[in-house]
């Protein structure tokens, strides 16, 4: 079971679809309990940071998080899910959760590409420049696109880097370590790349978990 | 860099389509769902139903259709059409959609721009805009006015102006339709969709025109959208979409081409 962390923050049901999709069992839960004894965690989430965290907070989920990083669940962080496993988000100076090292920044708007001012949010396709192999991205074409929706972007300790995404400048989209793993665009909505994603992430807590 | 999108619109009524849609192999079909799918698999970066429902009963059957869309298709997808009030949103985008696009209520009611914005966030809000070439006058100095109704009703409205102001209102995108091009198969609006796409800093789908992939080529470069609405071309099966973005990449369009 992969429980799909519920903290109120946008639409998780687009998740929970694409898993359905994918035969994947899952649960929307906000159950500590239920959560620690899953075999994956996806933490997705639209929204902003600082109602995100105080939510989690109030639901213990934040510890319930750390509990399953010390615990070597596997995560999958989503889109926010992505942004608040770092230790801070200047998206209303927020101090979030550290699952990993680093911050989230928010894109300039003096940012230019080929000239052009950028527009905000980072909505629409790109691609993923990998860094490192990362098993989520196996046997998916590198010149896959993802899609993206954010106005903030994560800006890890570069040890965490996996891959990056251009878009005016080169922001860090996958980072992470093996088995925790955040990812900004949305896997759920980038057709059969990001379904392959999401597989490859059961497919690890799987061999994991049987390990 | 972003990929320039290339969005099939689909006009459903009572939660079929209007008209059949072909597909290369002739094969004719009126399920949105199915059709949906089909463009999805073909490459679609996003798809765009249009609702044209004037029954209550017939807007149920829609949100079942959106529903069954979002568990088979997973790029992002709108609905418009007859969305007007803060509630309508919420039943679209709780059955699956991505994004809500309003037309004639946003011009009606320009606070549910808004309300739309600071509950669902700005990209979920498409707004969509027809517009209808005018002589320039005080009122109108771009000489593009916004109409509503289906392009019957003139709102008086300066067609730039209006896109500045959803834009300040928290609208995530425009959706930009030249009443005056659509259905001539002979290109976008490039005057209008460069104004527009020059004087905002949100995305704008250029829409109605588009007869040759070319077409697309120009609205994303000269006209400088960031999608372009396709409907007919690919309908009738004239043009498929992985020919068109073929089309496009050879011309140099950044376009997404695996999928």
């Amino acid at each position: 079971m992969i429980s799909i962390i519920n903290y109120e923050a946008g639409n998780l049901t687009s998740v929970k679809r694409a898993l359905d999709y994918l035969k994947i069992p899952n649960e929307i839960t906000n159950d500590p309990q239920k959560i620690l004894s899953s075999k994956a965690i996806i933490f997705p989430g639209v929204g902003a940071a600082g109602a995100a965290m105080s939510y989690l907070k109030k639901q213990t989920l934040d510890q319930t998080l750390k509990q399953a990083k010390k615990k070597s669940i596997p995560i999958l962080g989503i889109c926010l899910g992505c942004q608040v496993i770092l230790d801070f988000s200047e998206e209303g100076n927020t101090k979030t959760l550290g699952l990993i090292k680093g911050k989230c920044k928010k894109f300039s708007l003096d940012l230019k590409e080929n000239g052009i001012p950028i527009n905000i949010p980072h909505m629409g396709w790109n691609q993923v420049q990998l860094h490192k192999e990362c098993l989520l991205f196996e046997h998916i074409d590198s010149a896959s696109e993802f899609y993206f929706v954010h106005s903030y972007y994560p800006d890890p300790h570069p040890e965490f880097i996996i891959g990056t995404t251009c878009y005016g400048l080169n922001f860090c989209s996958v980072l992470g370590q093996t088995g925790l793993w955040a990812v900004q665009f949305h896997p759920e909505k980038s057709g059969r790349p990001g379904l392959k994603l999401l597989e490859n992430f059961y497919n690890f807590a799987w061999r994991r978990y049987n390990a | 860099m972003l990929s320039k999108r290339i969005i099939p619109c689909l006009d459903v009524r009572d939660g079929k389509l209007t008209k059949g849609i072909k597909f290369k192999q002739n094969i004719d079909i009126g399920d949105p769902v199915e059709s949906a799918r089909i463009y999805y698999e073909q490459g679609a970066d996003e798809i765009v139903f249009y609702d044209i429902t004037a029954s209550h009963e017939g807007r149920g059957i829609m949100l079942k259709v959106v529903e069954k869309v979002a568990s088979q298709i997973f790029i992002p997808f709108s609905v418009g059409g007859g969305i007007a009030s803060v509630q309508d949103m919420k039943d679209v985008l709780l059955a699956g959609a991505e994004k809500i696009s309003i037309n004639s209520a946003a011009v009606k009611n320009p606070s549910l721009i808004t309300e739309g914005a600071e509950l669902f966030g700005s990209q979920c809000i498409v707004v969509g805009m027809d517009v209808l070439k005018v002589p320039p006058s005080q009122h109108i100095p771009s000489g593009y006015e916004v109409v509503i109704h289906g392009g019957r009703k003139p709102t008086g409205l300066d067609a730039l102006k209006w896109a500045q102001k959803v834009e300040s209102l928290g609208a995530g995108e425009i959706c930009l339709n030249s009443i005056d091009a659509d259905g001539t198969k002979q290109g976008y609006e490039l005057n209008l969709t460069k104004l527009i796409a020059e004087q905002v800093r949100i995305p704008v789908i250029a829409s109605g025109g588009a007869g040759h992939p070319e077409h697309m080529v120009e609205a994303v470069t000269t006209g400088k959208a960031s999608a372009a609405l396709i409907a007919s071309i690919v309908h009738y099966g004239e043009w498929s979409i992985p020919d068109i973005k073929k089309y496009m990449h050879q011309k140099g369009v950044k376009v997404r081409i695996v999928w």
